[in-house]
Order: structure tokens, then sequence, then C-alpha cells
């Protein structure tokens, strides 16, 4: 596959799509643009409505309201196989009566294209499938089928490529494969990606821009490093990796905002507040764990003046090879979890041991304190 | 080179039979549950097969006895007097055939993709009409099509039976007594036959494979020839072998609703056997139909290509 082969398309624009299914609404009014040649990831737990809106940009759901846009075109009203679109389905859905050469070409035959085979064997050779090109579906593993899945989706240079669930199938080390090379066949053809996955590690390796749904809205849309960064919703904070939520009260506010928590003050940049501040409101500050550094309670002293400090004990703690993890119970939140990387063996911070978390006030955020502190939290569970 | 000596074997191990024993108990176990099914093919199938057999090849009468003489002339002397009865039979099976699977493939289709919560009941009343004994049902077939009845009405004055009986179908303003009428009988009673395997093979059919279709520039009706119908292939071939073969040596639909024009190969096999008591005639065209029904269901499968039955 080359460059030139791309068909020159558009942006994917959902304007006010939803979906209802008599009184449940799947997807609530969306509006979203997905940028053309961008690799696009909707991310959320299962039921957050992600597969609905991609089938309603196949075509497969009808769009209770709204308009679906390709480039300047509105296919809103346009049958699945009239839209130049194309799906790599979650189950693969392979033809099982037709062998690999003759599912990858069915998009093809079907547009009147007689001779199939150069294209065909180029797409094999994408997916580097090109010695099971006479067998059945049924004769293949997982990771095969999934890429004829892509191939014969690709084949028909879509203008976009609609990605269902495509590696949930698969066990962990086959997906962490594929996601390298869907991302390389992405590059290499240049065409648009939307790609539904509830695995947020998988969104964040392989997507340019990431939007997170929840209860059938988009909580947060952004690059996954700015969203991991700068979640502005506790669901967001919690199902992008793991946060430390710690409720306080604002004391002061300025270019820093001062928070009284935990018998403690913590103070952050007024920027990284995604809620408005008052004095005497209700703060939420976030917290990665891997950002915190953990000392032992009698050397506080070492502790550089103007870090944020949390005092606390350890509860548990697991040696999982890069890093350590420890859980830290404190005034401040209940269990604040903290990783520290294996850079030199530490003894002495064993279960039990007080200890002082502290870290830079800059990476910390604040989140509106109106919400489920803990959004999002089962969901990663459930996706682990 | 050649091997004067033997090494000496081991030495036997005392506790090795023991061992032996239960295994060689357990490799026989499925013969033993093969044993009851055997057992009735053999005694009710096989052996008269083999009587039958040999009935076709005797000659003799019912005061004298008869006696295998290897008299094969039987046969063609069968042939060359029944012919038109196996043509007629092939013929009204083969359209009943077809005429199941035109009716009972979208009634299966409709069951399979859009009965949604009917699907049930509607595969009850697919099976219904055996609540009701096979004679029964056609019996009131008789009615139905009787003359001056309320279908014969109908289709005469639409001009139907003007058409039909053109084409030799029906004869004048009747429907009765026609080979129409047979092969509706047949069509009837064996519909339930199609209906089912279709369903079942239509059923197992993964309803992403319409989407899948459908999203690779697909329309309904392509998606249905190159997708639908060739994953129902199995449900097509033992839907028509299930109807044709027993159409085929049907007598009853042809005795009930048809007239001595219209008699079908089972009942001349039936009045040689109960009537005139011509019993290596009976068995020789017993054997020359299944001959033919053998033959043609191999080639219709070969044709078809379904590896999953054969």
């Amino acid at each position: 596959m080359t460059q030139q082969q791309q068909t020159a398309g558009g942006d994917v624009r959902l304007a006010g799509i939803s979906k209802t299914y008599g009184s449940f609404t799947a997807v609530q009014p969306l509006d979203l643009t997905v940028p053309q040649g961008s690799f696009f990831a909707l991310l959320g737990a299962s039921g957050c409505g992600k597969t609905t809106t991609l089938r309603m940009i196949a075509g497969l759901e009808e769009a209770t309201t709204g308009t679906v846009f390709l480039g300047e075109k509105d296919i809103t009203d346009l049958p699945p196989y009239k839209r130049p679109v194309n799906t790599v389905f979650q189950s693969y859905a392979l033809f099982p009566h037709l062998d690999i050469t003759e599912n990858i070409a069915f998009g093809l035959r079907r547009r009147g294209i007689k001779s199939v085979k150069k294209q065909v064997d180029a797409m094999l050779e994408l997916v580097q499938l090109g010695d099971f090109a006479r067998r059945k579906p049924h004769q293949l593993s997982g990771g095969q089928q999934q890429r004829v899945a892509v191939a014969r989706a690709l084949i028909n240079h879509p203008q976009v490529l609609l990605l269902d669930e495509p590696l949930g199938a698969l066990d962990l080390k086959l997906r962490r494969q594929m996601q390298l090379e869907l991302k390389r066949i992405q590059t290499e053809v240049g065409i648009t990606f939307v790609h539904v996955t509830h695995d947020q590690e998988e969104a964040m390796t392989m997507a340019d821009t990431v939007a997170v749904m929840n209860g059938g809205r988009v909580e947060q849309l952004g690059a996954p490093a700015d969203l991991y960064e700068n979640p502005r919703t506790t669901f967001v904070a919690n199902f992008l990796g793991t946060s430390n939520l710690i409720e306080g009260e604002v004391v002061s506010t300025g270019s820093d905002v001062v928070v009284a928590a935990g018998g403690g003050r913590l103070t952050l940049p007024r920027e990284r507040c995604s809620a408005p501040t008052t004095s005497g409101g209700r703060l939420l500050l976030g917290i990665r764990p891997e950002k915190i550094s953990l000392a032992h309670a009698d050397d506080a002293d070492s502790i550089a003046t103007g870090r944020n400090r949390v005092t606390g004990r350890i509860v548990d703690s697991s040696f999982i090879g890069v890093s350590t993890q420890y859980v830290v119970e404190s005034p401040a939140g209940t269990s604040l979890q903290v990783y520290e990387q294996n850079i030199d063996r530490r003894t002495g911070l064993l279960p039990g041991t007080e200890v002082i978390l502290h870290w830079n006030p800059a990476h910390t955020f604040g989140l509106d304190a109106d919400q489920d502190i803990d959004a999002g939290v089962e969901s990663v569970e459930d996706a682990a | 080179m050649s091997l004067t000596e033997a090494p000496p074997a081991p030495p036997a191990d005392p506790r090795e039979p023991v061992l032996r024993k239960p295994s060689t108990r357990k490799r026989l176990v499925p013969y033993w549950l093969l044993l009851p099914g055997i057992l009735w093919l053999v005694v009710f199938f096989a052996l008269p097969l083999v009587y039958q057999a040999s009935t076709s090849v005797q000659t003799g009468s019912l005061e004298q006895g008869f006696e295998v003489t290897w008299h094969f002339q039987t046969y063609v002397d069968a042939l060359r007097e029944y012919y038109p009865q196996f043509i007629r039979s092939l013929l009204y099976a083969g359209t009943a055939t077809i005429l199941c699977l035109l009716l009972g493939y979208p009634l299966a289709y409709l069951i399979a993709f859009k009965a949604g919560r009917w699907r049930n009941l509607v595969l009850v009343l697919v099976i219904a009409p055996f609540f009701t004994s096979f004679l029964i049902r056609t019996l009131a077939w008789k009615t139905i099509l009787a003359d001056g009845g309320a279908v014969v009405d109908v289709l005469n004055t639409l001009h139907v039976l003007d058409v039909t009986s053109w084409l030799g179908w029906t004869e004048s303003n009747r429907v009765l007594a026609t080979p129409m009428a047979v092969v509706c009988g047949l069509t009837y009673n064996f519909l339930p036959f199609m209906i089912l395997p279709l369903y079942t093979s239509l059923e197992r059919i993964d309803g992403r494979l319409h989407e899948a279709a459908g999203d690779l520039y697909a329309t309904p009706a392509t998606t249905f020839r190159k997708v639908t119908f060739p994953l129902s292939m199995p449900g097509v071939v033992s839907g028509t072998l299930l109807t044709f073969i027993p159409a085929s040596g049907d007598y009853v639909n042809a005795e009930l609703l048809g007239s001595t024009d219209t008699k079908m190969v089972g009942s001349v096999i039936q009045s040689q056997f109960l009537r005139v008591l011509d019993y290596p005639t009976a068995a020789a065209l017993s054997f020359i139909l299944m001959a033919i029904v053998l033959l043609a269901v191999t080639v219709y499968i070969r044709r078809s290509g379904t590896e999953d039955l054969v």
C-alpha cells in the first residue's frame, strides 16, 4: 500500500448525534470531529456508548437525532453499503465459506472490480499473511484472523477505518504486538482510524486523540498525554491510569491556590484547576502515584521546601519489578497510591512505617469537588 | 545381515496382565453401546433388504411357491412396463421439492432472523400438523380441493385453471384427481421437513456476517446471494433430501388426491405386493427406485459441494 492510493476524504464530523433505544439513551447528543488522517480512539467502559457511536458512523445503527458528515457530505441517511467507510468487527466476522483471498477481495468484487489478485497480494503482504491466501478463516489463529479482518477493510481504501475493539479477543502479548502493527499500518496508509476500546493503555499507545466516553457522553477529548496530565473530571482521572484524589477547602487563591486538607496545606498552580476556585469552597486535588516521592518520617528535614507534603503510614507495599507500589493511609485521603521506581533498593519502607509523601506542587491538578470521587475506578478493574 | 539370536525378552511383569485387562474392557465399551442399534438395523433393515433382494430374482406363483432362479429379466420387464410411473414419481417429487424450497426458505428465513420473540411459537406452528395423522391431513385436502369447493371456485374465477389445464396440470374445471392435486398434497405433507433443516442452518449464521457484508458494499440482495444462501447450503441440501426421498416413494398422496393417470411408483409397488401378489416384480421395482434415488442423491450432493454432509 502506498501513499498515493489514499483517497482524498475529509474529517468525520458528528453533529448533535444521539441514539435512544426506547427509554434508554445509549448516546447523548454528541458533537465530535475526527480530523482526516488521525488515529482517533473512543475510550470507555462497556455500555458507555462508544460502540454505538462507531456503528452510527458505519451506518449499522440509525442515529435518532443529528447528522454524520464525511468531509462536506451528509451521509446520515446512506445505507452502510453506500458509505466509503469500512469496519473491523470485534469478532472479525470473516466469511467462513470463503478463503482468505476471497474474504479480502469481497469489497472489491462488490464494486465490480475483476482483477483483484495484485491488490489482494499487496494486502496480504501488508498484514504479513502471504502464505495463508488459500486457507479458510477457521484454519487461522486469532491474531491472523484479526489481520485478515484489517486487510479486508483496508483494501477498499476507505476514507475512514472503524475498529470495534479489534484486539479484545487476543491475549495480552499478542494484543501489544497488534497495537504496534495497527499503528504501523495506519502510518503507512494514512487513512483515518477510529478505534473503539475499553483498554486505556491501548488507547494511549495507539491514538493521536482520545475521547473518553462515560454514560453516553464524551467526558474529555485530547491527546493522550494531555488527558493523563490534565484530567478535567474524576472519571477521566480514575479511568486513565490511577489518581490520588484529596478533598480540601480553598484557603487562598492567587497565582497559586492553597488548599487545606488533612491537617496540612497543599498548593497547586491556578491554571491547573479545571474548577472555579473561591476561598472557602471545596476542591479535589489530584496527583498521579508516580509523581509522589516517599520519605521516612525521620528524614522530614531533608525534603526541599516548597513541595507539597502529606504525612501517612504505609499499609501495604508490593514489589513489581520496575517499581514498588505503596498504599499509604493518611489523614488527607483513605489510601493513597505511590509508585516508586526501583533505582536504588530502599529498605525500611515496610508496612507500618510512618512516612511523608511529597511532590512538586506543579504536578497537582484541581477538580470540581461536586463529583463522585470514585467515578471510573471500578471500570479500570473490569478492564484489567 | 541376519539376526541369529533374539535379544532376551524383558522379564514379564506379573502385574502387567492385571493392568491391561480394564483397558481392553474400556476399548470395547463403544462397541457394546453400538450393539442394540446394530442389532436393530440388522434385524429390521439389513435382513429384510437381503430377503427382498432374493425375492426380486425369484420366479413362481403364490400357489406353487417362489424359487430363486436368478431371473433378472424381472427388472427389465418392470422397468419397461412401469417407466411412466417412475418418471412421474421423480417429476412430482422434484416439483414438490422445489415448491417446498420456494415456500419454506422465506419462512425459515423469517423465523431465523425476524421472528424475535415469536420464534418458538412459529416453530411450533410449523410442526403442529404432525399432531394429526398423515392420512387424515391428506384426506382433508380432498375436501379442500373438491369440485365446487372454495379453492376451485376462486381459481376458476381468476382463470388460473384455464392456464393450468392448458399446461396439463389440471383437467378443465377440476383440481382433484389431477397432477396438481398430487403435487399440492406432497408439498403440503413434506414442507416441515424442508423448513426445519433450513431454519437450523440459517439460525446458525452469525448476524454480524450480514453487517460485515453490508459494510463491504454488498446490497441486501448481494448479501443474500453471496453470504446467507451459501452458508445455508447444508440446510438446503438436507431439506431437499428429506423432502425428495420420501416424496419419490410416496403413494398416499397419489392414491387419495390423484387418479389412475397420476399413479406414482409407490402405488404400483403397493398394488403389486398387496393386490396382484406379484412379489418379484414388486421387489424389483423397489430396488430400481432405491437405485435411482441413491444415484440422484449422490450426484446432487457432489454437485452442491457441501462437505458437511458427505
